[in-house]
């Protein structure tokens, strides 16, 4: 059983007459050459500790970061007193993402998805779309296993790394894999969950890796936020019919291809970007000076 | 085509914010611990490339330190690290230096307890993967994902095929198997990546070879 690209995912879900999920979950039971009640449990402490840093997170006031200041406390406090737009599902996507994404950044406990980098963008979108429908655990963790089917695919046709394919690939991926699990948490096909997967992956195509201060604070953090809504607005458009138009495949070999076109200075070195920005450097020299060995 | 994990992707669970230059550390600290056999009471640890320069703010030294006390890469104690390190009494120094024409986030570890020392130089290749490159001078390959098999041992002929049949006999099939010595007829370091768990049994067994001077196992980490 081999899982290499969403053709080949979509063709295996036909032959076997079974979801995406129970696919995914299949395979990894089949490669790790364990059950699927045991791939079923890891997945349900997945979901836990995702839960755990999204509600750590909001706790964290910055005190281990050096840029960034408690930004999923800061911003369920705009929340609370009613200065930002948007409902509750806008709201929490980005208040979850940001949560998380700090809890990375403070030395926290989370689950990095694709990476660490990235990891707050599938708890942003995921879990504020499971509240928003009132999805049980079990339909949450058959969420994370098609999100998971996506990243599978990415990984296997693309690289998931921001050193070798900037933030595309990875605050990218995550945007897709994210996708993925709203479209079926939406109760959409197998099809429309690539084609939201397509959509949101495109939406990143380009997109730099420029840290500040080779940190993963500033602009991850927000970015997650972002990337996180990308994936809730990819979803709404493919339910709503309109066409993800270059098949999943095709979109993540176009970031491949990126991805190698792009300097060095631009993937993770924190050499070009927002890292090179007087701001930037001087943030960087401060911090230097502060920290030499 | 080697196959991608679901929880290579969803995963690893881990504490933040960097899986190459956090996790991994961590990960190579508890590869040392598990190299010297016993707690570590004394580490003098040199910090390479990008170790050196960005260390402070991916907490590197810190989860050096974690992984050194024994834990793993998702522990929650790992922020507090150097605290209890001192409540451990393990003392510890950090110093910046150049290890040559290796892995930019590469850190060589002297650790030293139970009377034993150990010299370690490994690297965080990415995504929390480990590869430690290095053990008291020998040249070695080593990430962690096996059980692995280590014996300090005489250069004589019939050493390796005797702790080779111990493990055939314990059913223990050998993954890799890496083999080096200084100069001939010193002391040689063998590592054997099994696919199997090693029993006790096992390593009493080699334990007792003629020429064998020190035997361990290293569970995955």
């Amino acid at each position: 059983m081999e899982i290499n690209s969403a053709s080949q995912l979509l063709e295996l879900c036909a032959e076997r007459n079974q979801d995406i999920a129970r696919v995914v979950a299949e395979y990894e039971a089949f490669r790790g050459n364990t059950s699927y009640e045991e791939v079923r449990e890891q997945m349900r402490e997945t979901l836990r500790v995702m839960r755990a840093s999204v509600e750590n997170g909001m706790q964290d006031k910055g005190e281990r970061t050096h840029i960034i200041t408690g930004y999923g406390h800061q911003f369920q406090q705009g929340c609370n007193e009613g200065k930002v737009l948007g409902g509750s599902l806008l709201q929490n996507v980005v208040l979850y993402a940001l949560a998380v994404g700090q809890h990375n950044a403070g030395v926290g406990r989370i689950v990095a998805c694709p990476t660490a980098g990235a990891c707050g963008v599938v708890p942003g979108a995921v879990l504020a779309v499971a509240d928003e429908l009132q999805s049980s655990d079990e339909e949450l963790v058959d969420a994370l296993f098609v999100m998971g089917g996506v990243g599978i695919v990415s990984a296997a046709q693309g690289p998931i790394s921001g050193a070798e394919g900037g933030c595309q690939s990875e605050c990218g991926v995550a945007s897709s894999m994210a996708a993925g699990a709203v479209v079926y948490l939406m109760g959409g096909s197998g099809e429309q969950i690539f084609e939201a997967a397509s959509l949101a992956l495109q939406s990143h195509l380009g997109l730099v890796c420029d840290p500040l201060a080779s940190l993963v604070e500033v602009p991850c953090v927000t970015r997650n936020a972002t990337s996180a809504t990308t994936a809730i607005v990819a979803a709404n458009m493919v339910m709503a019919g309109i066409p993800g138009v270059i098949p999943y495949d095709e979109t993540v070999v176009a970031m491949k291809q990126i991805g190698k076109s792009m300097p060095e200075s631009l993937r993770e070195t924190s050499k070009g970007g927002l890292a090179a920005s007087p701001t930037g450097r001087r943030l960087y020299k401060e911090l230097l000076d502060k920290h030499s060995l | 085509m080697a196959q991608i994990g679901l929880f290579d992707v969803v995963g690893p669970i881990m504490v933040g914010p960097s899986s190459s230059h956090t996790a991994g550390a961590v990960r190579l600290g508890l590869a040392t611990r598990r190299i010297l056999g016993v707690d570590v009471t004394k580490a003098q640890i040199t910090l390479h490339g990008s170790f050196a320069a960005t260390y402070w703010g991916h907490r590197t030294d810190v989860a050096l330190i974690a992984g050194l006390l024994g834990m793993a890469m998702d522990d929650e104690r790992i922020p507090r690290g150097m605290e209890l390190a001192r409540e451990a009494g393990l003392e510890f120094s950090f110093e910046s230096g150049d290890l040559g024409d290796v892995h930019p986030n590469s850190v060589r570890i002297l650790a030293e307890g139970g009377g034993d020392k150990v010299v370690i130089a490994g690297a965080s290749v990415g995504g929390g993967r480990i590869n430690i490159f290095e053990v008291n001078g020998f040249d070695v390959s080593l990430d962690g994902t096996y059980s692995t098999l280590l014996t300090k041992h005489r250069d004589e002929p019939g050493v390796i095929a005797e702790i080779t049949k111990v493990l055939a006999v314990h059913g223990i099939n050998i993954a890799y198997l890496d083999v080096s010595r200084k100069t001939r007829g010193s002391e040689a370091l063998l590592l054997a990546q099994t696919d199997d768990r090693i029993p006790d049994l096992a390593l009493q067994h080699v334990q007792r070879i003629p020429g064998v001077i020190v035997v361990r196992k290293l569970p995955r980490f």
